[in-house]
């Protein structure tokens, strides 16, 4: 692990109040993020978690009307994100950082050959003579497990299976060879035994290139074996920080440990599964006191009137939460 | 399991899809290809397989969404690919489906009361008072507040909605319950809700399920069997405990160590597959898992001869070399 690459602190993210909504809502409250070179850290969360928002943010991608707010500091090897603009921003964005998305059909343009897209990308920051974009393109390719990359450059998007497209996405990525690769549900959509593969490569990618990466899912399952660290999100805020093992082996949130029991298990069949009461708030829908405290099944009576705490756990852990943490194994 | 008689009946069941296009580029997929197996009553039966592998296309020809171009599906030894429409009407009280997203099978004018009870109105079931009490109990039985009633399905959330999708699907009393992928739409922390409700049913009402999705983890959570879908045919079909634990197709075998497992110590033995599927307009003459294949005895047999669905041990696999798993 290198030196610290990103360093997010209480990025907050606020819609205005207008037509849609009758106040300001705040999908994303506090976030403090920190990752270094080659390190995978997992960002976790369910629908409306503020997740990808925070994945959005750190291109300067937020969607209109949403605003990051002024306190929020955005920091890339020390240099200021938040408030860049024009060329400034472009010379971070797509090469400097570099994102994928879940559906690479919708992120792919359909009309164009996966190499005049990829050699987009590699003249997008530099000049390049033809012939060398396309010796380039096809090169990373097959960086990322392409079989046959000269078929591949000359392709088009619907010729080619989901998983190439995703692996075709993630090569034009690279072409700017970003020092951070976000990734937000990249293999959601593909089938389970592709997913593997695709999940595979990207870990590939970081340890050669020593690439840090932000894997954002909803998917507690593929971050098991693959990411370093995990922060898991709840309707806006960050409610566990942990080492990967270390989530896994003493979840520290009764979200987490709700969420993990939750998950269905290959190994046993339950007659009747663990289950999370009620369903995860809407964006903004938030009130005082803690987030998870209607769900929660362990919460005392201060959980519905006062914000929890971000308590240390061992590690550089925390968890956000009322209860006393419990002893680590 | 002793074989008690069967609920639906599906046997060569065989759809095929005509590619568009000119003439020398217009190719045939088969999504089902020979597709045979039984439900008891009170049994599910789940079918796992990935994109293409034919499995919502076997839902929907079961209960006659589509037309299957060969073979046939009995239920209660009636044929129902034969049925007249009105027959077919009746059937549907007894065949009902649970798709995947309840937002794309819920009319968004329609309040979700007026959805539930349309099936009741279909099939003429009640006055329309009776209709209205039928709503309220079914709301209560899949655990609605039925003040939700009066809501439209934007106004509820991804587990509401669905479980306005198995009112509606319950409102006819039927028997038999066809569900894709039902639970994949949802967040994690609402699916084991859905789930327990189905299981649930099951046991209150003695349904019937066809379970269809294509997370493993899932469908053992409810199968009592479970059918594995690779390009339209079944490669391997078991009891649920058995195709877990001793899976014998090298591609259940892989499918279940892609399953994602929230256990750090289950990832080292993991197998992940080299090499692509084929295209489905362009499947090799023998094994059709044979470009992904990684078990150890495979031959050039594999290449020519396809492996048909056969007893191997207490399960019904179709590979050459199941015997060596």
């Amino acid at each position: 692990m290198g030196g610290g690459l990103l360093e997010v602190r209480n990025l907050t993210i606020r819609f205005p109040a207008g037509r849609e909504r009758a106040s300001d809502t705040v999908p994303v409250a506090g976030v403090d993020l920190d990752l270094a070179r080659g390190e995978i850290l997992a960002l976790v969360g369910e629908s409306g978690s503020g997740k990808s928002l925070t994945g959005l943010a750190l291109l300067g991608l937020v969607p209109h009307p949403g605003r990051i707010g002024s306190e929020s500091r955005i920091r890339l090897e020390g240099q200021e994100l938040t408030g860049l603009k024009g060329e400034a921003l472009r010379a971070i964005r797509g090469r400097r950082i570099a994102m994928v998305f879940q559906d690479p059909l919708t992120s792919l343009t359909p009309v164009l050959t996966i190499g005049t897209q990829l050699r987009e990308a590699l003249t997008a920051h530099r000049k390049l003579p033809r012939a060398e974009a396309r010796r380039r393109g096809q090169a990373l390719l097959a960086e990322v497990g392409m079989p046959d990359p000269a078929t591949g450059y000359d392709a088009y998007p619907h010729e080619l299976s989901g998983g190439l497209r995703q692996r075709a996405l993630i090569a034009i990525a690279l072409a700017g060879e970003p020092e951070l690769l976000i990734a937000d549900e990249p293999t959601s959509a593909l089938d389970v035994t592709i997913q593997a593969q695709i999940l595979e490569m990207i870990d590939r990618l970081r340890a050669n290139r020593g690439m840090a990466v932000l894997l954002i899912t909803h998917d507690l399952g593929i971050v098991a074996g693959r990411a370093d660290r995990v922060v898991v999100m709840y309707a806006g805020q960050i409610i566990e920080r942990r080492a990967t093992l270390a989530l896994f082996r003493s979840p520290g949130h009764p979200y987490t440990r709700a969420l993990l029991k939750a998950i269905p298990r290959l190994d046993t069949a339950a007659l009747e599964l663990t289950t999370i009461p009620g369903s995860v708030p809407h964006p903004g829908e938030w009130w005082t006191g803690c987030r998870f405290q209607p769900r929660c099944g362990e919460a005392l009576a201060r959980c519905a009137t006062e914000n929890p705490p971000a308590v240390p756990l061992a590690a550089q852990g925390m968890s956000r939460c009322w209860l006393p943490a419990e002893p680590e194994p | 399991m002793s074989a008690p008689v069967a609920l639906l009946e599906v046997a060569d069941l065989v759809k095929r899809y005509q590619g568009r296009g000119w003439r020398p580029r217009r190719r045939t997929v088969y999504a089902l290809n020979g597709v045979s197996f039984s439900i008891a009553a009170g049994e599910t039966l789940g079918v796992v397989g990935e994109s293409g592998s034919g499995k919502s296309t076997l839902g929907r020809v079961v209960v006659r969404l589509a037309e299957a171009d060969g073979g046939s599906v009995r239920f209660e030894g009636t044929e129902v690919r034969s049925l007249p429409r009105r027959a077919l009407r009746a059937l549907r009280r007894r065949i009902q489906m649970i798709f995947q997203d309840p937002s794309g099978s819920l009319n968004p004018r329609m309040r979700v009361g007026e959805a539930v009870g349309e099936g009741l109105e279909i099939h003429r079931l009640g006055s329309r008072r009776d209709r209205e009490a039928r709503v309220r109990q079914l709301f209560e039985e899949v655990g609605l507040d039925p003040v939700y009633a009066d809501r439209y399905p934007h106004q509820l959330s991804g587990g509401q909605r669905q479980r306005v999708g198995i009112a509606r699907a319950l409102a006819v009393d039927p028997t038999f319950l066809v569900c894709d992928e039902p639970v994949s739409a949802l967040d994690v922390s609402v699916q084991a809700q859905v789930l327990n409700l189905l299981k649930q049913l099951q046991r209150r009402r003695g349904l019937t399920f066809l379970f269809i999705a294509h997370d493993l983890a899932v469908v053992r959570q409810l199968a009592h069997r479970i059918a594995v879908l690779y390009f339209g045919r079944i490669v391997e079909l078991g009891r649920t405990e058995t195709l877990v634990r001793n899976p014998r197709h090298p591609y259940t075998r892989a499918l279940l160590s892609a399953v994602p497992s929230p256990d750090p110590e289950r990832q080292a033995s993991r197998i992940v597959l080299e090499g692509e599927p084929p295209r489905p307009t362009h499947l090799p003459p023998g094994c059709p898992f044979f470009s992904r294949c990684f078990h150890p005895p495979k031959s050039a047999r594999c290449t020519t001869e396809l492996p048909l669905l056969r007893p191997v041990g207490e399960s019904m696999v179709a590979c050459h070399y199941a015997e060596s798993s």
